[in-house]
């Protein structure tokens, strides 16, 4: 089943078509990984499935972006849509508090400030985030003390505490060393059972360890997507095949 | 883009054209052996086997850093696994034919109770399969492939025939029935040669199109 589905989307910063005619379905509890060139319109895309370039000047929107069916632009509060779709960053940015009060602090603005169970959610979001043994005797500690991969999980648990649908992860480990990688993927493997994973990854293998399905991009359009095997062993266009390869350009 | 991965490449295709000539070079040599009866001969294509298998090591290795260092996706990962497994059918076929030289170091003592002709025809055809299997790796030509996997069926007929022949000689003389059975197993061991070849064209296919046809 479609999680979400980008149909007919078009995305102009002023003059600079950046999406061209996007139609994309996202399937559920799976993870797809968007690849392509820098430049190609992943990130841009991505952005769209949780209106970060509402704020951007000049972006225009045309086209649809459905979750469960509803039209994100059309029939949702911004702030309810990222609730549901939740994002983590290239660079991990925690705020400048407390682990604890990291991950209470969505919770707190959705209205929850009861102790036992904002420290019920801290506790199950750091879990989920594979970070809790390694934070647990020290919630009260800021989060800027912690390693970059330490730091990228909290942002992680953060977005968890919030019980997203869909979480978005813009090339979240690429600033990582290989075990807060590793971790990070095999955390995604898990929380796919719970939400839908969308990632924008650089690193090829990482798509092809960690993702069901794959999208290949090149300005601003979609060349081809399908299962990741598929993708990875026998594409059917020439440019996704010389792109993959290492050939493009 | 990636000239150093697709010198790499050239060398597998140069490496595995080595090793084909040099199981093709076995092949005629055990038959002309064979028909020579010519042990020492024979002994110097038992004793060429170990250069065959280590050619397959080289290729191997060659594969296997290939993997490492570059991490091959779409059809570079499918023409690196497909080389890895055309070198296990090319090494039994180097089997084979130090099989077929030990045979005719066993029969090199007595006169052959028939020509053998149709061998050597077996062994051309299952020469030329092998051959045009590896161009067809080489060339990426499915079409080539195709052919080689067709003309199997020629293989397996001389097969029938010459094993035909030989029930036919047992019945007339059973005192023939030992060199009768060398010599289908020889005949056996060619038959086999024509099936590893079709494996390898097999996966020349898979090379080309991520599938099997069978």
């Amino acid at each position: 089943m479609d999680k979400m589905k980008v149909e007919e989307l078009n995305l102009h910063y002023g003059s600079f078509h950046a999406l061209k005619n996007i139609n994309l379905p996202i399937p559920e509890h799976k993870i797809t990984a968007f690849i392509g060139p820098s430049g190609c319109g992943k990130s841009t895309l991505l952005k769209s499935l949780n209106r970060m370039n509402d704020l951007v000047e000049g972006c225009k929107i045309d086209g649809k972006v459905t979750l469960d069916g509803t039209d994100i632009y059309k029939n949702m509060d911004v702030n309810a849509l990222r609730k549901r779709v939740g994002m983590v960053f290239q660079k991990p940015n925690p705020f400048p508090m407390s682990i604890y009060d990291n991950i209470a602090y969505g919770p707190r603005t959705h209205g929850i400030h009861n102790k036992a169970q904002l420290d019920e959610i801290v506790e199950r979001s750091l879990r989920d985030a594979a970070i809790w043994d390694e934070v647990k005797d020290r919630l009260q500690k800021n989060a800027m003390g912690l390693s970059g991969g330490q730091q990228q999980r909290i942002c992680i648990a953060r977005a968890l505490a919030v019980d997203p649908e869909v979480l978005l992860m813009d090339e979240a480990t690429s600033a990582l060393d290989p075990i807060s990688t590793s971790k990070i993927e095999d955390l995604s493997m898990e929380l796919k059972d719970k939400l839908t994973i969308v990632m924008v990854t650089h690193n090829m293998q990482q798509a092809v360890r960690v993702s069901d399905q794959t999208v290949f991009f090149l300005l601003g359009e979609i060349i081809e997507y399908g299962d990741t095997q598929q993708i990875f062993s026998m594409p059917k266009e020439k440019k996704t095949e010389d792109y993959i390869t290492g050939r493009f350009g | 883009m990636r000239n150093r991965f697709d010198r790499q490449l050239v060398q597998l295709n140069d490496e595995l054209i080595e090793m084909g000539s040099m199981i093709e070079k076995a092949i005629q040599e055990a038959i002309t052996a064979l028909i020579r009866q010519d042990t020492e001969a024979a002994k110097r294509i038992i004793e060429y086997d170990e250069d065959v298998d280590q050619q397959e090591k080289v290729i191997e290795n060659l594969c296997l850093k290939l993997l490492l260092q570059q991490q091959p996706v779409a059809r570079d990962l499918r023409v690196i696994s497909s080389a890895l497994k055309m070198i296990t059918d090319m090494e039994r076929i180097g089997d084979h034919a130090s099989d077929i030289s030990e045979m005719a170091i066993l029969m090199a003592d007595k006169p052959y109770i028939k020509k053998l002709e149709h061998i050597q025809e077996m062994a051309k055809e299952a020469s030329v399969m092998l051959v045009n299997s590896i161009e067809a790796f080489v060339n990426k030509d499915i079409k080539q492939a195709h052919e080689v996997i067709a003309n199997d069926d020629v293989v397996d007929n001389l097969f029938e025939t010459i094993k035909n022949e030989l029930i036919a000689m047992i019945h007339k003389d059973p005192q023939v029935g030992d060199q009768a059975m060398d010599l289908l197993m020889v005949a056996k061991y060619l038959e086999r040669i024509g099936d590893h070849a079709c494996n390898i064209a097999d996966w020349v296919t898979f090379s080309i199109t991520g599938t099997h046809d069978k």
